[in-house]
């Protein structure tokens, strides 16, 4: 309790519950495990970190890719692999410039996915939008689920 | 003049805001990437706020700290179903201590790219003038 009170001295106005979980956070946290949150996820290491999802009628790749042009960025589709790849400029600001933070990098990417179905390679989009990248993947005919009627 | 490094990205969790004791925000909160340089006349911010959008951020500066705050909208659609996440979309929190004095009047802001741009030009100090002391 005493640490905790270092941290969030102004601390008296809420619930006891919203305390506890405050607490569990905070702990997982300190003990860098985190149950179901962004901690404890296994990422593939590789730059750009990926979300994939999936509708009934497409699989959605998505990719944060801040300050990167769409001419930069070099998509490829070859049977269920999808290759994103490209590079990250960022323009030098000449040497008469004092820095207080540098913690944006640049630099080369090539990430290759998996998807986890037959999909149809000739239509694949990809869009850029806000550095977000979205390609979507349509799936094959033969992987789409279909309805049956009983009859 | 460009950047002559070809280095390879290396794939970064995003940090989360490490005291959310006062945050309002719903969903997780993160530290954006931030380059701060300085010339003589201005100090130049660059972060890297991906799935912003220009009306959902947010820019304060009130005596010499400046805040910003950009908060994402839900993209996808609504009957996606997740199959493999490797990084978490939420809001970005970042605030700093401004040493200079800044004209507020001419701050500019850009977002491009999900890479917000922000100027912020020094208030122009008065010259110096020489004064000649007549005698007479």
């Amino acid at each position: 309790m005493i640490l905790r009170r270092i941290h969030y001295p102004t601390f008296n106005l809420r619930s006891t519950f919203e305390e506890l979980e405050r607490m569990r956070s905070e702990m997982d946290r300190l003990f860098g495990q985190a149950t179901g949150s962004i901690l404890s996820r296994p990422a593939a290491g590789v730059f750009p970190l990926i979300n994939l999802t999936e509708d009934k009628e497409k699989f959605y790749v998505r990719a944060e890719l801040p300050g990167v042009k769409a001419d930069e960025l070099n998509i490829s589709a070859t049977g269920k692999n999808l290759t994103i790849s490209g590079e990250r400029k960022i323009a030098s600001r000449g040497n008469d410039v004092r820095y207080h933070r540098r913690e944006r990098e640049a630099g080369k990417f090539s990430r290759a996915i998996a998807l986890p179905g037959d999909v149809e390679v000739d239509n694949v989009e990809a869009s850029l939008v806000n550095g977000v990248l979205t390609v979507s993947v349509p799936k094959a005919e033969a992987v789409k689920p279909k309805q049956i009627n009983v009859k | 003049m460009t950047d002559t490094e070809t280095k390879e990205l290396q794939a970064k969790e995003k940090t989360q805001v490490a005291t959310p004791a006062e945050q309002t925000m719903p969903g997780i909160v993160f530290t954006p990437a931030v380059d701060i340089f300085e010339t003589d006349k201005e100090i130049t911010l660059l972060a890297d706020i991906p799935g912003v959008e220009a009306k959902n951020l947010n820019i304060d500066l009130r005596d010499d700290t400046l805040t910003f705050t950009g908060v994402i909208e839900p993209f996808e659609g609504p009957d996606e179903e997740d199959i493999l996440i490797e990084y978490e979309v939420g809001s970005y929190y970042r605030q700093f201590t401004l040493s200079e004095v800044i004209d507020q009047s001419k701050i500019d802001a850009q977002l491009n790219d999900g890479v917000l741009r922000l100027h912020l030009p020094k208030v122009e100090k008065a010259t110096p003038r020489q004064i000649t002391v007549k005698t007479g």
